[in-house]
């Protein structure tokens, strides 16, 4: 069977699954909509919460870029992983304790102010919709290359798939839908890696095979990778290169920023009690972990056969010990197929500079010291060979450069596409709740019957998915920096009000809203000085590099100072001006105890 | 609001037992554990502790990659566990 019928019965299998569990899960009441009625098991809501949260970035991307740069992106791993520990903590088992339906519903009641509330709808729809856009994008991506039709169907049919079980099914069907699509992704991340593990180490688990030693040539696998890069002249994988104060403040930009989101937020008010929400979080992260703790043997080993197959003698350890990959070897083996397939798609690229018929990879930008230095003077090299290398083929390409069987390739088109559907239906719900609860219901019409804040709900879906779709096509300037706007303002805007409105009974109405505003703003002028105002190339006033930043600070890190100005203008505008009403401290002291949250709908 | 009156006698009641203070205790002791995993031992003492070699590497690299994501979820059922614990003790429990 060819690779083409295989990807589309392993996209058509796992799509009708969806489907199946949609029409099986349909919503028929607002609770069932925003909170699943509050009825989804712990384990269950881990597990989609893992899915939710993990999006074609977490699937696609994060492999190739610690691949490419080793140790220094551990930032990622810590930081999208230690987010969740603030997230059990400081805010889930507390806005599960407030039994409503979404984020700016609590900082409006605890704010007692629509307009704290209004700011929080904002603050909201900016955060989810840059994100959709990028999951949509990947959407398209994905099937345009495993099913091969162009990226506008693609992300046409991507659009349809979920707007089908989305609007039909709200959180509810969501949320099983996020099970299966969980199962599938896990799946798809996993065999392969095993595969590579068993082929390099002989580990089953690349967990222990990262730090096992190589089956050829018998060294330490990661001792390897540090001495083959450093003789092509990269910087070592192990090592630490880059500023320590970035790395710190990146980490917990990201860490603070996964707390923030509101669609990882909103999933834990499906659970029935407040003692769930904790428990319920350290099964997200387990099921986080089993995809986390693998990603970096997968950058790893992908980055080594990478490495082995342009210079075979990499395989022993020594470079330089057999020449490099010839170019008739690439146009003519069966086992290059793979960097045949990938040249079509323009992500993998290679050029004979020297007329040697020999492709030579190696670090053309930095002093190379011996023994490359040798080898470039003696084979006469005129720069590196490889000349496009995509990160995000590290994982799709995985498959194939390990040659493994098609339907493994074909289960990692699945797990993409679960990976990018799943947080594109996330988003949309949040997106869909803050329109319909909190603008229709919550400020333009507090009268609407249940029905019609259904209907509402489901209207507001389709026209998000409409927007995210339209905006997919077009992709404006900014998507290709969803990752730093996303993650920045949800850090400097949503976690520190959610965060204060549970931990202090001072901090006040004029306090939050002061403090969201300088958080967001203050974070905005900071991307937008180094990146473009609006992402608009060549608007940028400063140059973004290392040099130009506020003492180092990158604008992807600069959630972090964001939050901080939150904190400390809500802080001192607080104290400037009158305590919190009565009702409000009440309010705050009840939501710390856990009493009274399991009823049915508390207070609703 | 029907139950605002019930919810605020517990509140007091949960204040007045400590509740709360030995809530902040749990989270204060995870929050530095957490800190100490990743920032600690992953970036900032990874020079102090590299002369620690684990699978062709040092113990500051494990952190990074792979140990506090560990330490993260034995954090996170165990402030689970202590909590319900607390719950109890204080009575607050659903």
């Amino acid at each position: 069977m060819d690779q083409f019928t295989l990807n589309l019965i392993f996209i058509g299998l796992s799509f009708l699954l969806y489907f199946g569990i949609a029409i099986w899960a349909r919503a028929g009441s607002t609770s069932e909509f925003y909170a699943a009625n509050r009825g989804v098991h712990p384990v269950m809501n881990g597990m989609a919460t893992a899915a939710d949260w993990m999006s074609a970035a977490s699937f696609i991307s994060m492999a190739g870029l610690i691949a490419f740069t080793g140790y220094d992106n551990s930032t990622y791993l810590m930081g999208w992983t230690g987010g969740y520990v603030l997230l059990a903590l400081l805010l889930a088992p507390y806005l599960r304790k407030f039994g409503k339906f979404t984020v700016p519903e609590f900082i409006g009641d605890r704010f007692y102010s629509k307009t704290a509330r209004i700011i929080g709808v904002v603050c909201l729809l900016v955060v989810s919709i840059t994100y959709v856009i990028g999951q949509m994008e990947g959407v398209g991506i994905t099937f345009a290359r495993y099913l091969e039709v162009s990226k506008t169907s693609g992300l046409l049919i991507g659009a349809v798939v979920v707007f089908f079980y989305a609007v039909l099914g709200g959180m509810k069907g969501i949320t099983y839908t996020q099970v299966a699509q969980y199962v599938v992704l896990i799946t798809a991340y996993t065999i392969p890696a095993v595969f590579i593990s068993l082929q390099l180490t002989g580990h089953v688990l690349p967990q222990t095979g990262l730090f096992g030693t190589l089956n050829e040539g018998g060294g330490k696998f990661l001792a390897t990778l540090d001495q083959v890069v450093t003789d092509l002249g990269f910087k070592s994988y192990t090592g630490h290169h880059t500023s320590t104060l970035n790395m710190i403040l990146f980490t917990l930009a990201l860490m603070i920023g996964t707390a923030g989101l509101p669609h990882v937020i909103i999933r834990f008010f499906t659970v029935p009690k407040v003692s769930d929400a904790r428990k319920s979080a350290g099964w997200a992260l387990v099921f986080i972990a089993l995809l986390y703790t693998v990603a970096p043997a997968v950058g790893s080993m992908s980055r080594f056969n990478l490495t082995t197959t342009m210079w075979p003698g990499a395989a022993g350890g020594d470079v330089y010990s057999q020449s490099a990959v010839s170019l008739d070897s690439i146009q003519n083996d069966q086992d290059k197929e793979w960097m045949r397939n990938w040249q079509v798609t323009g992500l993998l690229n290679w050029e004979d500079k020297n007329g040697d018929g020999l492709i030579q990879y190696y670090n053309d930008e930095a002093e190379p010291s011996e023994p490359l230095a040798t080898v470039i003077a003696d084979q006469n090299l005129q720069g590196n060979e490889l000349t496009t290398v995509n990160r995000d083929i590290m994982v799709l390409a995985n498959p194939e450069i390990a040659n493994l069987p098609g339907w493994v390739i074909a289960i990692v088109a699945a797990g993409g596409l679960a990976a990018a559907l799943s947080t594109a239906a996330g988003l949309l719900l949040a997106i869909s709740g803050a329109v319909s609860h909190d603008l229709i219901k919550g400020a333009i019409n507090p009268d609407i019957s249940e029905k019609n804040e259904l209907l509402a709900a489901r209207i507001s879906m389709g026209a998000s998915i409409l927007v995210a779709t339209l905006l997919g096509l077009n992709p404006p300037g900014f998507a290709a920096q969803t990752v730093a706007l996303a993650f920045g303002l949800a850090a400097s805007s949503i976690f520190p009000v959610l965060m204060m409105g549970i931990f202090s009974t001072r901090v006040n109405k004029q306090g939050a809203i002061a403090g969201m505003l300088a958080g967001i703003v203050s974070t905005l002028l900071y991307i937008f000085t180094y990146k473009g105002w609006f992402f608009i190339a060549d608007t940028n006033m400063l140059p973004d590099t290392p040099d130009a930043w506020l003492m180092g600070i990158s604008p992807a890190s600069f959630g972090t100072i964001g939050a901080l100005i939150n904190f400390g203008v809500a802080y001192l505008v607080s104290n400037a001006t009158e305590e919190p009403p009565e009702h409000v401290r009440d309010l705050v002291e009840s939501i710390r105890v856990p009493r009274g949250a399991s009823g049915p709908t508390a207070d609703h | 609001m029907s139950e605002q009156g019930g919810t605020k006698d517990m509140a007091i009641e949960g204040r007045g037992s400590g509740y709360w203070k030995a809530n902040l205790r749990v989270i204060w002791i995870c929050l530095i554990i957490w800190a100490l995993v990743s920032y600690g031992f992953g970036i900032i003492f990874r020079p102090l502790i590299s002369g620690i070699k684990i699978g062709g590497t040092d113990l500051g690299f494990w952190f990074a990659q792979q140990g506090s994501i560990l330490v993260f979820i034995v954090l996170i059922f165990f402030y689970a566990w202590r909590m319900n614990k607390l719950d109890r003790e204080h009575g607050v429990d659903e």
